[in-house]
């Protein structure tokens, strides 16, 4: 009964999304006030419905209840509850259904956000946010409905993927989730402005917090997924290239230029049709994400059940939509567009550049990832581009990124002269040639330019972001939250490229045959095998390696990797060893068995690679910082005067 | 103003390039048996643990070998059309059950059905990598000399069974 009423509540959300994305609009354009005031109630309503579905859908899998046959080809009775619950999103269905639910959730935010809004305006918003939930939810119901019974019922479930099974990837999803569903809320605000004829700067203003709270999550959705994959696949990688990751890079990538060119709108008032078509391309991209990754058209690792009238389904769905708001775009945008100079050495510039590079990243990943696409609908075979493509590619325009990026923030709006700017970043420049120079050598006893270019860039940005939190600390307290966090999110760039510098160019990877009592020396550590055994779990039985790590004689600590073979699906799965060190980590993961006793392990020494997430984290936190300066907050009326806002410098 | 239709041009080109992508199948890699003779094997019956069934089973007739195990969810998709497709008799089903537990696959056949005219029973799954099984389900058409002239990955339904096992299947009884 809990699953059909379940059913029966995506049903009244679906008829709530539609009233959501049809009245406000209509109501929007006669400046009919009772149709908008339909915005937020609809809103809440199918907020309650998708919220009510999920939990029934939830309640399916703690009762076990394998009548249903999403639960029962994704759960088990052995299974832990917490991945019980974790399973709801398992899959494509569940997951999806997490989708409307975070989209719904971020609708409802808009509503009680936006109060300060002109009604006409959060009207249009939560009606665009309407319609993208009707064609989600409509797809669910139609053709990923996870509430189909399934009878008779198997006894037990077919369990989860066991890859899944873990708590990395248990919150990975929702976090990503509501990063890339963020976006939406961008999208929404630029057909609004679009619809309504009407960008200033005020509409960049009420933008940029929820374009940054969108980026911040799929920030840490992606450091999550990316984690997850370095402990969890055994291979102690952290980025494969892999079209799914793609997928969640690219609006990445043109999130961080919409960030940056919505602050040159909102202090400027320039860069107008380019932030709306960055704000289109970010959600179209998210959905061009969702597309590529449910409809299997591509093949990856984390590919989805695949079902062709699913990708039929989205296409449509992705054409309507895109096109729409691209041909909407192409008829109002040059109205919209206003065009006033700046200097050739000013913030505008620079952030120009920043957008140019970071369009071009995405540009280039993108092109990576759909080539095998387009080479075999040509009809001129199966080819696929792996990493070493990406890898050169990728860092072409990242580069001068990260050097641009260091002058950029010290720069002034409009103009800046080139003396002050000089003396300001000469300790940087000098400490970034210092470290490039002496690091790589001094700690890790080999120099190479790429390292010695990779470390200086990490310090450049690291110094130069440390730069104004020091003086405002020394003289001025009361550094706006906005610079604060601008400062915070580039010093986790610095960190991130240092930690990808670093373990790029000192990473040792050793695969060895060990039986009990036997030891290697690796990167100045030995690795000691004392022994192996059996291991149950609840629903996996493991072989165990008790590895102890010592170092000139000294115990460092010990590590068990285990290879798991979960009882219902019969697969194998890795768990790596890991031992952490803040500055570096040591890896160790059970290959195959060779002998009675004996088993190949691979050991690698990866130094620094922490700070690849730690930057990430850093970044994610910048971003939560600048959502809350204050002038967000500050009653946006109307009428307001944006004279002294402009005059500040962020 | 033309630079902003732009991008409304790119992606309305995008959209055919998506559209005819998804209409292939990525994971049609080409089976290197393809228009070779199928390995020949011999293995315990599944149902008769003395008797031995193999290639020779379905030899001088077109017929599917189906690579089917219990832990496989797939294969409970597909079990209902393989059930109907054995009603109507017209290509015997030869069953390779691959790496699974024997009594686990009895009770799977008398509780849901029993398409096949003999199941092989790949304890250890070395049949099964002779012939190029990735994982299950997989299906295989061998003509009446013993050639493999389809593969088929993943669960078979009415309508890829319509669209590409048929027409091969009528061009092998033209050629005899």
């Amino acid at each position: 009964m809990i699953p059909e009423i379940g059913h029966f509540a995506l049903i009244l959300a679906l008829s709530l999304a539609l009233c959501q994305g049809i009245l406000p609009l209509i109501g929007a354009q006669r400046n009919d006030a009772a149709m908008m005031a339909v915005a937020r109630t609809a809103a809440m309503g199918q907020f309650f419905f998708v919220a009510f579905a999920f939990g029934c859908l939830t309640w399916a899998f703690v009762q076990s209840d394998f009548s249903v046959e999403y639960v029962a080809s994704h759960s088990q009775l052995a299974l832990p509850t917490v991945y019980k619950i974790s399973a709801v999103w398992g899959a494509h269905e569940g997951s999806l259904l997490l989708w409307v639910l975070l989209m719904s959730a971020w609708t409802v935010a808009v509503g009680k956000f936006s109060r300060d809004l002109p009604e006409a305006f959060s009207a249009r918003v939560i009606g665009v946010l309407g319609l993208l939930s009707t064609g989600f939810l409509l797809f669910t119901l139609l053709t990923s409905n996870p509430f189909i019974r399934l009878s008779p019922a198997p006894p037990d479930g077919a369990d989860l993927n066991p890859l899944l099974q873990d708590p990395g990837l248990a919150i990975h999803p929702p976090i990503l989730y509501a990063g890339y569903v963020g976006f939406s809320v961008a999208f929404a605000f630029a057909i609004a402005a679009m619809l309504s004829g009407n960008l200033d700067q005020k509409w960049a203003r009420w933008t940029r917090p929820w374009t940054t709270a969108a980026w911040l999550f799929l920030t840490i959705g992606i450091a999550l997924g990316s984690w997850w994959a370095y402990y969890e696949l055994g291979w102690g990688g952290w980025w494969f290239w892999d079209p799914v990751e793609n997928a969640s890079f690219m609006p990445w990538l043109i999130g961080t230029a919409l960030i940056h060119s919505l602050a040159v709108t909102e202090k400027r008032g320039l860069f107008k049709s380019w932030t709306l078509l960055l704000a289109i391309t970010a959600f179209s991209l998210s959905l061009l994400g969702t597309f590529l990754v449910r409809s299997g058209i591509l093949v990856s690792v984390h590919a989805f059940a695949t079902d062709p009238t699913r990708g039929f389904f989205i296409l449509a769905f992705l054409g309507i939509v895109i096109l729409g708001a691209l041909a909407l775009y192409a008829w109002r945008a040059p109205q919209l567009d206003s065009a006033a100079g700046f200097h050739p050495l000013s913030r505008e510039t620079f952030l120009l550049l920043n957008n140019v590079l970071l369009v071009i990243a995405a540009a280039l990943v993108f092109l990576g990832t759909l080539a095998p696409l387009v080479i075999e609908v040509m009809n001129a075979g199966k080819i696929s581009v792996g990493p070493p493509w990406f890898e050169l590619a990728f860092s072409i325009p990242m580069i001068p990124l990260v050097i641009l990026m260091g002058v950029g923030m010290h720069s002034a709006w409009r103009t800046q002269e080139a003396a002050p700017l000089g003396r300001r970043l000469r300790v940087p420049a000098l400490l970034a040639v210092a470290a490039g120079l002496l690091i790589p050598g001094f700690f890790y006893g080999r120099f190479g330019v790429l390292v010695s270019v990779g470390t200086a860039a990490a310090f450049w940005i690291i110094a130069a972001s440390l730069i104004e939190p020091i003086r405002s600390w020394r003289r001025k307290p009361g550094m706006s939250r906005s610079v604060l966090g601008m400062s915070v999110a580039h010093f986790g760039v610095g960190l991130f490229v240092l930690g990808v510098t670093i373990v790029s160019a000192f990473n040792i990877e050793s695969d060895q045959a060990l039986s009990p009592g036997n030891a290697v020396d690796i990167a100045g550590y030995r690795f000691e095998l004392r022994e192996l055994r059996d291991v149950e779990g609840p629903n996996y039985s493991a072989i165990e390696g008790l590895i102890e790590i010592r170092r000139n004689g000294e115990f460092v600590g010990a590590v068990r990797p285990q290879k798991r073979q979960y009882l219902v699906q019969q697969n194998w799965m890795t768990e790596a060893g890991i031992l952490t060190l803040w500055n570096q980590d040591l890896f160790v993961a059970l290959g195959d068995q060779l002998g009675n006793d004996t088993w190949s392990v691979r050991i690698q020494y990866k130094p620094m690679i922490r700070f690849i997430w730690l930057g990430a984290l850093v970044m994610a936190l910048g971003g939560l910082i600048a959502t809350t300066d204050r002038r967000y907050r500050v009653r946006a009326r109307a009428d307001e005067a944006l004279g002294t806002e402009v005059a500040e410098s962020a | 103003m033309t630079r902003f239709i732009v991008p409304l041009v790119a992606f309305a080109i995008l959209i055919p390039v998506l559209m005819i992508g998804l209409t292939r199948n990525p994971n049609e890699l080409p089976s290197p048996l393809l228009q070779k003779p199928a390995p020949v094997f011999e293995l315990p019956s599944l149902t008769e643990p003395d008797e031995r069934v193999g290639s020779a089973t379905y030899a001088n007739q077109i017929a599917l070998v189906n690579v089917w195990a219990t832990w496989c969810p797939g294969c409970r998709q597909e079990h209902g059309f393989l059930l109907e497709l054995a009603a109507e008799g017209s290509v015997p089903i030869f069953g390779l059950n691959w790496r699974d537990n024997r009594s686990d696959a009895l009770r799977w056949l008398q509780a849901l059905g029993d398409p096949y005219i003999a199941s092989a029973f790949d304890e250890d799954g070395r049949v099964g990598i002779d012939w190029g099984v990735y994982g299950a389900p997989e299906t295989f058409l061998i003509s009446a000399d013993g050639i493999v002239i389809h593969k088929h990955i993943a669960p078979l339904t009415r309508e890829i069974w319509e669209r590409d096992f048929v027409p091969l299947i009528a061009e092998q009884g033209g050629s005899n």
